[in-house]
């Protein structure tokens, strides 16, 4: 009988042995697994959790202006941040910390809250860009509030109210869609680099490299050792071409108006000022911008974020029209041509009038010369149809219009020159004879930049030698960047002697009292250009928009002045927008062009250091057209009062210097 | 009853073992608390196994023949404390399963209610008049088991009621069960599967799933698995200076991940040396079960090793990756006052039984 006494199965017992010898034997398999077989794979992990790279920050470069004045620079930015591993109550001293810090005390215990899901070892950021005094009540508080702590990171110092924003650009973190291109390979998410202008164009000169120390941490990521180092590689700084004091003079010339400004020195395409207006202040974007203030810049219908001088491509109009000469002498047409103007003319079954009906008088009889210093479209439309487009196109191609001037700033536009193989490429139609008469006066399909007119008419006055233009010197780059410009980057496109003496001649008459700028003219200084005033709509919808269309609509006004006329030292293109006449646009282009010569003439630097009235000595100046109202003359001594001269902007820093 | 039993017939090679991984344990835990707020731990524990050898000695005393008589009134008590312990129970930690006592101590009845259970299961099986078991006595059997289980499940307490399972799979194996019963209870296993996956909170799924792929959930879940498997590995083969436990990298060193901290510092060859030590241990009880007067004596030791195995089991089975991550503690190492206790008294039961197999 089965009872108590009954021994438990042998076999059974036997077997429970044998099923704890197969586990321990599969526990023993685990131990093997991972201490012998991979162990060398768990020890690089052990070193990944315990050691830490800590980047160290390479400090971006200057940027200069060709004097080697600062423009662009550093500044050490602190933030405060809340320390979490101390066994302090947060939310008991969040009022003391909210009132030092300048914050609502609301506001800090809602991070504090909100940061609790967190793990212990990251630290709360209550504010960046704290200023000097805050920096101290944190510093004088380090006993009471231990778990106050700063950082400092360096961030980019932009000059003020916008002063050349667009030349200059600015910088941001490197997106997602930018590190899966190539030429991202070896940047990191969270590095910084130009996003736009000078800053994106040279960000490899500027950006050095970033080095890293190892540190010894422990699971809550506090650092407990520390092992070796990498010093970062600072970046290089840039001297750019420009010229502040000129860059000065430009913005302000421009104050107040929508367009741009380009001054180059057509000798080596060396750009000495660069203006864009509407213009914005880069310093928002070095602090993260909020999504809304950047939707507003970007769907802003002036465009502040563009730079005009290089992706603005608009009608010529009368600037367009030396081009024509040139053409038109080249081609042995215009010497000898003389039309009568009498308001306008018909082509191909249309009239086209000329703009001096509006002043309610006639060109008369002209030659070359008076078709340029007056702007007379009808020569022009008749030149235009005696060369036919495909002539003018050559000749404004050879120029540069419809490419790139290959500038070193990033996103530059092409512009337009039609030819009858653009209009097949591109419409699929033939291009119509009739379409070239407009074209003749700068409007139709040409479209250029500012950028592009300065440096044709530029290269036109400088006896057809065209330089690519730039804004960092060639020989200051490092040798693995590509330099902007070089020797190969000269055109020379042939023009007569006789041709070019013609033409520069006539530009000078433009800012006489028989030009279209007589208004700009610039006494003692050999000055000389072309007015331009391009519609933005046709005449007959304009008419159809009526007052809307005239407040709206209006022509844009251009200029491109060079000076001394022949082989000049200084071209400047101005684009007005909204300006209508073009000699409006020549009397900014003549502030700038004032304000070059005078800094030649080292005049400004005697008159900047005294204030109040300087001694020229006997020197008689009558008062000019362009109301320059400093002049005097008392008993033959002459004295003049010294307006005070404004700061440059780029030296003035917030809270700094 | 004393005249019958000797100090002589005590185990001491059992004890001397089960002292070497105390001690073992005790050095590992200081080793790991040493720079933490939990240091003086392994002064504690010291304390614990001081309590346990004098309860084992205790219980030692006692006739187990007499204990098994009358172990219905200790099933009532168990149930009726696990009971309590659900109306009246402390939550802490989210979990109902301590009750607070008058003097402010915390009384944890699972552990308790697993001592009971063995002694239960043994004198149920060893009652049997049967070599085989029949369905009405399989099921009396699993439900004598799977009521207090479910009970303790409900706390929640998902580690300690699986602690029971054994027991009752021992007893089973053990008493004869019958191929087709064992097979009624994996298919009734498997259509419970899916409720219990419901039935399971958050943070044990995250672990079941942290188990499958611990890389899915690097800093939650996964993090346990992943960084014992990392402090393991690193010990190599002769062992490491323990940067990961030493460093923090190790979660609970001194607790549930004892035995990774031990096979950082020691290596390959301490590790397995510990695991040839619970071996022996093992193997000991085995052969004391073997040796007992009857049948009750031996299904109480073997219910006992049981237990001591299913823990190595899923501890060690965690610690190196094969196991999902549970709280289940290595006996005699980890750190804690109920487990050091249990385990002492249990060998107590066992030194029971060996110091009588020679009466009869």
């Amino acid at each position: 009988m089965f009872g108590r006494d009954e021994k438990v199965s042998s076999i059974r017992l036997t077997a429970v042995q044998y099923i704890i010898l197969v586990i321990f034997m599969i526990l023993a398999y685990g131990l093997w697994r991972l201490q012998v077989m991979q162990s060398d794979f768990y020890a690089q992990l052990a070193e990944k959790n315990r050691i830490r790279n800590v980047p160290i920050l390479a400090p971006r470069g200057k940027i200069l202006d060709r004097e080697g004045r600062t423009i662009v620079d550093n500044y050490p930015s602190f933030s405060a941040l809340l320390l979490r591993d101390s066994s302090r109550d947060l939310n008991a001293d969040a009022d003391v910390i909210a009132q030092g810090l300048h914050l609502d005390a609301r506001e800090v215990r809602e991070r504090i809250r909100k940061f609790m899901s967190m793990p212990q070892y990251q630290p709360i950021f209550l504010k960046d860009d704290i200023t000097p005094d805050e920096l101290a009540f944190v510093e004088a508080h380090k006993n009471e509030l231990p778990e106050l702590d700063t950082i400092m990171a360096h961030r980019r110092l932009y000059p003020r109210n916008g002063f050349m924003a667009h030349l200059v650009g600015y910088v941001g973190e490197v997106t997602e869609t930018m590190l899966n291109q190539p030429q991202f390979e070896f940047y990191n998410p969270g590095d910084v680099v130009g996003v736009s202008g000078v800053e994106k164009q040279y960000n490899q000169v500027l950006m050095g490299q970033n080095g890293s120390r190892r540190a010894l941490v422990d699971s809550r990521g506090k650092e407990v050792g520390r092992l070796d180092e990498t010093p970062a590689v600072p970046g290089k700084q840039l001297k750019l071409t420009v010229d502040v004091d000129l860059q000065i003079a430009a913005e302000e010339a421009l104050e107040g108006k929508n367009g741009a400004i380009v001054a180059i020195d057509p000798r080596n395409g060396e750009i000495l000022a660069m203006v864009s207006r509407p213009t914005f202040d880069p310093n928002d974007f070095a602090v993260r911008i909020s999504r809304d203030e950047w939707s507003k810049l970007v769907n802003d219908d002036e465009h502040p974020l563009l730079n005009k001088a290089i992706q603005a491509q608009l009608a010529p109009g009368s600037t367009f029209k030396i081009i024509m000469s040139t053409a038109g002498l080249q081609e042995g047409i215009a010497q000898d041509m003389h039309v009568t103007c009498n308001g306008g003319a018909s082509f191909y079954g249309r009239y086209f009038k000329c703009w001096v009906v509006a002043q309610h008088r006639t060109h008369g009889v002209v030659g070359i010369s008076k078709a340029i210093y007056q702007s007379c479209d009808v020569f022009f439309y008749t030149l235009a149809e005696k060369l036919g487009i495909d002539r003018i196109a050559k000749y404004a191609t050879a120029f540069g219009l419809g490419q790139k001037t290959g500038v070193d700033l990033p996103q530059e536009v092409s512009g337009v020159m039609p030819s009858e193989e653009w209009k097949i490429r591109n419409f699929k139609q033939k291009w119509y004879a009739g379409e070239t008469i407009s074209v003749g006066i700068g409007q139709g399909a040409v479209a250029a930049t500012p950028i592009q007119l300065a440096r044709a008419i530029g290269g036109i006055a400088s006896d057809g030698v065209l330089h690519r233009p730039h804004v960092a010197f060639p020989t200051d780059l490092p040798p693995s960047i590509k330099p902007a410009s070089a020797p190969e980057d000269e055109v020379h496109v042939p023009i007569d002697p006789q041709n070019w003496e013609l033409i520069t001649d006539a530009m000078t008459v433009v800012t006489s009292p028989e030009g279209t700028a007589g208004s700009a003219h610039l006494q003692g200084i050999d000055f000389g250009g072309k007015t331009g005033s391009a519609q933005t709509i046709s005449n007959s919808l304009k008419a159809k928009l009526g007052n809307f269309g005239k407040a709206n609509y209006k022509d844009n006004a251009w200029f491109v002045g060079v000076t001394p006329r022949r082989n000049p030292e200084l071209v400047v293109c101005v684009l007005f927008e909204g300006g209508e006449h073009g000699q409006f646009a020549a009397r900014v282009a003549a502030q700038v062009v004032k304000a070059y010569v005078e800094k030649q003439r080292r005049q400004p630097t005697k008159m900047a250091k005294d204030a109040g009235k300087v001694d020229v000595g006997a020197i008689w100046s009558a008062p000019d057209d362009d109301g320059d109202k400093n002049n005097g003359l008392q008993a033959g001594h002459f004295f003049l009062d010294v307006p005070k001269k404004p700061l440059p902007l780029a030296a003035a820093a917030p809270g700094l210097q | 009853m004393s005249r019958y039993v000797s100090y002589r017939d005590f185990d001491w090679l059992l004890i001397i073992f089960v002292l070497m991984l105390c001690g073992l344990g005790v050095m590992e835990i200081r080793s790991a608390t040493v720079h933490t707020k939990f240091a003086g731990a392994h002064i504690k524990q010291l304390y614990w196994i001081g309590g346990g050898l004098i309860g084992m000695f205790l219980i030692s005393l006692l006739n187990y023949q007499a204990l098994l008589d009358k172990v219905h009134w200790m099933y009532i008590v168990a149930v009726a404390s696990l009971m309590s312990v659900m109306i009246f129970g402390q939550k802490y930690l989210g979990a109902r399963r301590w009750i607070k006592m008058p003097g402010g101590q915390h009384f944890q009845p699972s552990e308790w209610v697993k001592l009971i259970l063995i002694l239960a299961v043994a004198k149920y099986f060893a009652d049997l008049h049967h070599r085989e078991l029949s369905w009405s006595d399989f099921i009396k059997a699993g439900a004598m088991v799977g009521v207090p289980m479910l009970m303790v499940l409900a706390q929640p307490d998902l580690g300690t009621a699986l602690t029971y399972i054994p027991i009752a799979i021992m007893g089973l194996f053990l008493g004869g069960v019958r191929a087709k019963q064992a097979l009624a209870v994996l298919l009734l296993a498997g259509l419970v599967m899916p409720l219990a996956w419901h039935k399971l909170k958050p943070y044990q799924k995250d672990r079941l799933i942290s188990f499958m792929e611990p890389e899915a959930d690097k800093q939650g879940s996964g993090y346990q698995v992943i960084q014992s498997k990392i402090a393991v590995g690193s010990g190599g083969i002769w062992g490491g200076t323990g940067t990961q436990t030493h460093l923090s990298y190790l979660p609970v060193p001194q607790t549930d991940f004892i035995f990774a901290a031990f096979a950082e510092e020691h290596g390959f060859v301490g590790a397995l040396g510990v695991l040839l030590l619970y071996f022996i241990v093992l193997m000991r009880l085995t052969q004391n079960a073997q040796t007992a007067p009857d049948r009750a004596g031996t299904f109480v030791v073997m219910g006992v090793v049981a237990v001591l195995s299913f823990h190595i089991l899923v501890n060690v089975g965690m610690v190196v990756g094969f196991m999902p991550v549970t709280g289940i503690p290595l006996p005699l190492m980890s750190y804690g006052g109920s487990s050091v206790l249990f385990m002492f008294l249990a060998l107590g039961m066992v030194m029971n039984v060996r110091m009588r197999r020679f009466v009869n």
